[in-house]
């Protein structure tokens, strides 16, 4: 398939870095998410894929500062007031969180929750905003949607407050929908329905996506390109075929190896582990981070290499392929 | 008993409720039945899976045979002599399992000190930190100091101290990082076999439970559906819930884009 290099990008970043105090967390990453496209944001804990959506948001929490640029519609997200960014998000800029009962206000209800960004961004009256929002809970297949929109969080189960979510979310129409772990929280059959759920309403929507996970399954269901973080830089980036089928950086090879087959026994009846475990934030090796667990790690991975390659690029001094 | 296995656990028709709270103080009393009409045996040296989503009993069940929680109706036997010793476990969570102001050493020969058993502490505490995987100078230090890895490396340390036959694990991989959860499991491999463990996984993670039990039970809504050799139920699953769940994982050879 390949990304033509004529599709618009929706969000162009570039050389953003994020500080936790005096620690840098996310380090001059640059990436552009292109018009309709799914892509996943591929890491573990440290990684800077959540400090990474969270500054193109406007969300870093206090203490927190970012560095660099995230273009949408030739304006620097980056350099918006908050009454700017609150403009844009929950409108053109739709954000879906890991933990629904935490990301919901326990003491509103839900259509008054979900009909909000239709009242502050389309000012819509409280009946129709109400009706909508009595809509959006169908179009989500939440069951028993009229019920719903007079009831609290707490009496929807976690995938129904996961589908609410997401329906204030999609209220908007956004052009850009960055959905943190939507459904980590969740069991797994409950899972595949959020996940085939979210894969309809983009399409319908034309909407691009941003997917952060940890779970490398998931993007290879949902998405079409994939970028892959590791202890604050971006290591790899690609379509979602080419980054699993030939990963290039170590890392990459190593977590995709690490998944257990279900159908086959495991090599030499061990799970592929990877050695080490990953350092605290501002404990990563300079230069490459990965380099006090690679395999293939020399003296010139001290100096970070930098991100290599057409469509399929890679930040490795000795990539695998 | 020629090669009879024997049995560490025996579960018969085990249910457990438990009572939801009142709606209104007229209304009667309503009860969620979290175990229902259970039966199983568990034998002696082999990894049983459980495996079910949220609300389908699973970590009911292991209350039950850790005896923290006394079933309503049927039978639920333990055949060894001494279920508090020999029977461990291993939570999902090391962060909240291990108390952040007991040293590492205090932490592991905790249960030692408990049971009141008398050993040579400081031979076994080495025993036990080398069998997890641990350099002793981990010993004088505090939880907070370790990866989560290696914190749960500490809980299956101490679940080990007294010698336990049977070690259950709840979820002992979910909370650790993606790039660690390979090192624990290979551990668990490791232990059974080397200590010569009966091993109780339960597991919403199916990719878990395929490699390290050899024998499963599936369950839903408080019933077990569904019970086999781990191939056998991986291969030919015959209740419409596993099919389900096994359908539901995602692989990565499923992809959006051909």
């Amino acid at each position: 398939m390949g990304v033509s290099a004529a599709t618009e990008a929706v969000v162009r970043v570039s050389d953003l870095s994020v500080r936790v105090g005096t620690v840098e967390a996310v380090h001059s990453v640059g990436f552009e998410l292109a018009a309709g496209r799914r892509t996943g944001l591929i890491g573990e804990s440290g990684s800077g894929k959540t400090l990474t959506a969270l500054a193109v948001m406007g969300l870093l929490p206090d203490g927190l500062s970012a560095r660099g640029r995230a273009v949408y519609r030739e304006q620097d997200l980056l350099a918006l007031s908050e009454g700017e960014l609150c403009r844009l998000r929950g409108d053109r800029l739709g954000m879906i969180f890991q933990e629904p009962l935490s990301a919901l206000n326990p003491v509103q209800k839900i259509g008054e929750q979900v009909a909000e960004p239709l009242r502050l961004h389309r000012g819509l009256g409280a009946r129709e905003s109400l009706a909508r929002a009595r809509e959006l809970l169908e179009r989500v297949q939440i069951p028993g949607a009229v019920e719903k929109l007079a009831q609290y969080p707490h009496q929807l189960s976690g995938g129904q407050r996961q589908r609410a979510m997401i329906a204030m979310a999609i209220s908007c129409s956004p052009e850009l929908l960055i959905a943190d772990e939507p459904t980590t929280a969740l069991d797994v059959t409950v899972q595949a329905e959020v996940l085939r759920l979210l894969d309809r309403l983009v399409d319908e929507e034309g909407a691009t996506l941003l997917l952060i996970t940890h779970d490398l399954p998931v993007v290879a269901g949902l998405c079409d390109r994939v970028l892959v973080m590791y202890g604050g830089h971006l290591i790899e980036e690609g379509a979602v075929g080419e980054v699993f089928d030939s990963p290039r950086h170590p890392y990459t090879l190593a977590l995709l190896e690490s998944i257990p087959s279900l159908d086959q026994e495991l090599p030499g009846g061990r799970f592929q582990a990877i050695p080490g475990a990953v350092p605290g934030l501002g404990q990563f090796p300079s230069g490459c981070p990965f380099r006090n667990r690679c395999p293939r790690a020399t003296e010139i991975c001290a100096t970070m290499p930098v991100l290599e390659g057409e469509g399929h690029r890679a930040a490795c001094w000795h990539p695998v392929s | 008993m020629t090669e009879q296995p024997e049995t560490v656990f025996r579960v018969r028709g085990v249910s457990k409720r438990f009572a939801l709270p009142r709606q209104a103080p007229w209304l009667p009393r309503r009860f969620v039945a979290a175990v229902e009409g259970v039966s199983f045996e568990v034998l002696r040296g082999e990894s049983l899976g459980i495996v079910g989503e949220s609300g389908s009993g699973k970590t009911t069940l292991l209350k039950l045979l850790l005896g923290l929680e006394k079933p309503d109706a049927g039978e639920l036997r333990y055949l060894g002599r001494s279920l508090r010793r020999e029977v461990q476990v291993v939570f999902q969570d090391p962060v909240s399992a291990l108390d952040p102001r007991l040293s590492v050493a205090d932490i592991i020969l905790e249960p030692l000190r408990v049971m009141g058993l008398r050993e040579p502490r400081e031979s076994r505490l080495h025993e036990l930190l080398q069998a997890v995987g641990l350099p002793r100078a981990a010993s004088g230090r505090y939880p907070h100091e370790f990866s989560g890895g290696q914190r749960q490396r500490i809980a299956i340390a101490r679940a080990l101290a007294p010698r336990p036959r049977v070690l259950l694990a709840d979820e002992p991989v979910s909370a650790l990082d993606v790039s660690v959860r390979a090192q624990v499991l290979n551990l668990l491999l490791d232990l059974r076999r080397d200590f010569d463990l009966t091993l109780l996984l339960v597991s919403h993670d199916l990719g878990v439970v395929r490699h390290l039990c050899q024998r499963l039970l599936v369950m839903q809504s408080g019933r077990v559906v569904e019970a086999g050799e781990t191939p056998r139920v991986f291969a030919a699953p015959t209740q419409p819930y596993t099919q389900v769940l096994l359908a539901a994982i995602p692989t990565l050879s499923q992809r959006r884009t051909a």
